[in-house]
C-alpha cells in the first residue's frame, strides 16, 4: 500500500511538468508522420510478398522501438539522480519503506508514463484495420515485446540514475549503454562468427525482433525479464551503496 | 524513548561515530551539541535508519532497529538537515503523500494533513507549490512532515540554520510545543538554541559524548574559572593592583575609569572564594564594593572549553 502511494506521487511529479505532454506529442508527431511515410513506400513498391506483415515488423522494430530507445533516458534520468541531488532520497530512506518498495515504486511509475506512449501507438494498427481488417493476433506479441524492451530500457535508466546525481549523465548515459545494446550486432562482417553470434545473444535488437515479426518466442521474453532483473537487482546494490559510503 | 549503546559507524577507515551510548527519556528535549564534522549527522542518520550502525544498537520505543526496521522508523519523524523537499508538489499534496507512506489510514488522512498545516502555520500556502516557499516555509513543511504521523520521537537535523531571526523563534517555539507528547532529539552548533529549547544537552566531538547535562547543570558543573564584575570606590591603581594580587585571581580586565571608581571584570579559578576574598579585603582597606557580580557562562564559552579540555585530557 506504501508503494503505491509513492507511485501516485511519482505520476503526481511528471504530470506537474511539461515533458511527458512535450515528449507525448513528439513521439507520436514523429511515429505518426514515419506511419504515413513507411506505410505509403511497402504499399507504393510493395517489399516481398507479405506487404503488411513486412511494414508492421520494420516500422516497430526500427520507429516504435528505435524512438522508445530514445525517448526513455529522459523519463529514467531524474527518478534517483534528482532525489539525490535534492536530498529528498534521504527523507525516502527514512520513510518506512524498504528499498525495493522505493525502486520497485520508480520502477512501476515510469513504466505506466510509457503506457500513454504505447496506447498512442494503438491509432496506426487501427487505421489500417479500419481500411482493411487483418489477424490482430501478432499485435499481443509486438505489444508484449515492446512492453518487455521499455522495461528492460527503464531498469537499465533506473540503475544509471542510482549512481549519480547528475540528470544530464544519468541520461547520456543511460543512452549510451541502450544504445550499444541495440546496435551491437548491427555490423556482423566486423566481428568472426562466433562473436556474433554471442552478440546476439545480448543484444536487445535480435531479441525485441522476433516480437516484432508478431512471434512470442519464450526464450526472448526470458531475455527481457532476466535483463529488467539485472538492472533492478545493480540498483538495489546501488541504492545499498549509502551503509559503506556513508553518503545519499 | 531512544536508547542507544556503544553506537559506532565506520566508513571504510574513518571512525565518524566512536562508540556513543545513550538514552533520551519519553517526553524529553534532548540537544545534541557539536562543532561540524563532530558526528551529529551520523549519529541521527542512524537512529532513522538512514544507514545500519557498524555496531552497537539502537531501539526506538522499544524497537530494535535492527529486529523490525520498518516499525522503529514508523515511530520517528525526521527532517534531515537542509531539506529541500519536492518543488513540484503542493504543500497539501506533499504532505499527503508523507502521511500515506508512513501509514496514516485513508480515512484519518485529510485529517491530519489539515491539522499539521494548522499547526505549522502553513494554511496559506497549503495549494502552493513547494518550489514557490521561502525557506522559512520549506522548514515548517519539512517539520510537518515529520510530525503528520504523530510519531513517538522527532529527531530534528539542524532545524533552525539560514532561517531570518523571526523564523527562528518561531520554529523554537514549535518545537518547544511539541516537546512532552513526543521526545525530540535536536542537533545544532548555535548554542543558544540549547539553553532555549532543550531540557537536557549532549556534547559531541570526534565521534564521542564528552559531557551530558541539562544546560543549566552543565554551565554549573563547568564554572570552575568564572567570571565576576566588580566596581569599586578608591583609589584606582591601588584597587587594581590589591584585586590582582588576590590568590584565586586568573586575570583582570579594566572596563572603565571614572573618578575613583574602577570597574573591572576578573576571571578567578574558584569564583566564590575569590568574591569571599575580595569582599573583604575592600571592608579592610575602607573602600566602597558598589558591585560584585557573578557574569553567567554562556553556553559558547563552555562549550569552546569542554572540546579544548575533553582534546587536552586526551593528549
Amino acid at each position: 500500500m506504501r508503494g503505491v502511494a509513492l507511485v501516485r506521487k511519482e505520476l503526481a511529479s511528471y504530470f506537474a511538468g511539461p515533458l511527458v505532454y512535450v515528449v507525448v506529442g513528439a513521439f507520436l508527431g514523429a511515429t505518426g508522420y514515419q506511419f504515413y511515410t513507411t506505410l505509403n513506400s511497402y504499399v507504393v513498391f510493395g517489399f516481398g510478398m507479405n506487404i503488411l506483415e513486412n511494414f508492421w515488423e520494420e516500422f516497430f522494430v526500427n520507429k516504435i522501438g528505435f524512438y522508445l530507445l530514445i525517448v526513455v533516458p529522459l523519463f529514467t534520468m531524474r527518478l534517483l539522480a534528482e532525489e539525490r541531488r535534492l536530498g529528498t532520497i534521504e527523507l525516502l530512506y527514512t520513510f518506512p519503506l524498504r528499498d525495493r518498495e522505493i525502486m520497485l515504486a520508480k520502477f512501476v511509475a515510469c513504466l505506466s508514463v510509457f503506457l500513454i506512449f504505447l496506447a498512442g501507438t494503438l491509432l496506426y494498427p487501427a487505421i489500417v484495420y479500419h481500411i482493411q481488417p487483418f489477424d490482430v493476433r501478432p499485435f499481443i506479441a509486438r505489444y508484449l515485446g515492446t512492453l518487455l524492451f521499455l522495461g528492460g530500457c527503464i531498469a537499465c535508466g533506473l540503475f544509471v540514475s542510482s549512481l549519480t546525481e547528475s540528470q544530464v549523465i544519468a541520461s547520456s548515459s543511460t543512452f549510451i549503454i541502450l544504445l550499444a545494446f541495440w546496435i551491437m550486432t548491427w555490423n556482423e562482417a566486423a566481428v568472426s562468427s562466433s562473436l556474433a553470434t554471442a552478440l546476439s545473444q545480448v543484444s536487445t535488437f535480435d531479441h525485441y525482433h522476433g516480437f516484432a515479426r508478431g512471434v512470442i518466442d519464450l526464450k526472448d521474453v526470458a531475455y527481457f525479464v532476466m535483463f529488467i532483473a539485472l538492472f533492478l537487482f545493480l540498483t538495489l546494490c546501488s541504492m545499498g551503496s549509502r551503509q559503506w559510503r556513508g553518503r545519499r | 524513548m531512544i536508547e542507544v549503546r556503544d553506537l559506532v559507524k565506520e566508513f571504510g577507515s574513518t571512525r565518524a561515530v566512536a562508540g556513543v551510548t545513550f538514552t533520551v527519556r519519553a517526553g524529553e528535549i534532548m540537544g545534541l551539541l557539536g562543532p561540524n564534522g563532530s558526528g551529529k549527522t551520523t549519529i541521527m542518520r542512524v537512529l532513522t535508519g538512514f544507514f545500519p550502525p557498524t555496531s552497537g544498537s539502537v531501539a526506538i520505543g522499544g524497537v530494535a532497529i535492527d529486529d523490525d526496521p520498518l516499525g522503529a522508523r514508523q515511530r520517528i519523524g525526521y527532517l534531515p538537515e537542509n531539506v529541500v523537499l519536492y518543488p513540484e508538489l503542493t504543500v497539501a499534496r506533499f504532505l499527503a503523500f508523507c502521511a500515506e507512506v508512513k501509514g496514516v489510514r485513508k480515512g484519518e488522512l485529510r485529517v491530519r494533513v489539515d491539522e499539521v498545516i494548522e499547526r505549522c502555520g502553513l494554511v496559506e500556502v497549503a495549494g502552493k507549490l513547494i518550489g514557490k516557499l521561502s525557506k522559512g516555509y520549506r522548514q515548517r513543511v519539512g517539520i510537518a512532515q515529520a510530525i503528520v504521523h504523530r510519531p513517538q520521537v522527532l529527531i530534528l537535523d539542524e532545524p533552525t540554520v539560514g532561517l531570518d531571526p523571526r523564523q527562528v523563534i518561531e520554529i523554537r517555539e514549535l518545537v518547544r510545543s511539541l516537546g512532552g507528547a513526543t521526545t525530540v532529539l535536536l542537533s545544532t552548533h548555535i548554542l543558544p538554541e540549547i539553553s532555549m529549547t532543550c531540557n537536557r544537552v549532549m556534547i559531541i566531538d570526534y565521534g564521542r559524548i564528552i559531557a551530558e547535562d541539562t544546560p543549566e547543570g552543565l554551565s554549573r558543573r563547568l564554572r570552575g574559572s568564572d567570571e565576576t564584575r566588580v566596581r569599586v570606590a578608591g583609589p584606582n591603581r591601588e584597587v587594581v593592583e590589591a584585586v590582582r594580587v588576590l590568590p584565586q585571581v586568573e586575570t583582570l580586565r579594566q572596563e572603565s575609569v571614572e573618578a575613583d571608581v574602577v570597574t573591572m571584570v576578573v576571571c578567578a579559578s574558584d569564583g566564590d572564594a575569590m568574591r569571599r576574598s575580595l569582599a573583604a579585603m575592600v571592608v579592610r582597606r575602607g573602600w566602597g564594593l558598589l558591585e560584585l557580580r557573578p557574569l553567567p557562562m554562556s553556553l559558547e564559552d563552555l562549550f569552546v572549553r569542554v572540546v579544548r579540555e575533553e582534546r587536552e585530557v586526551a593528549q
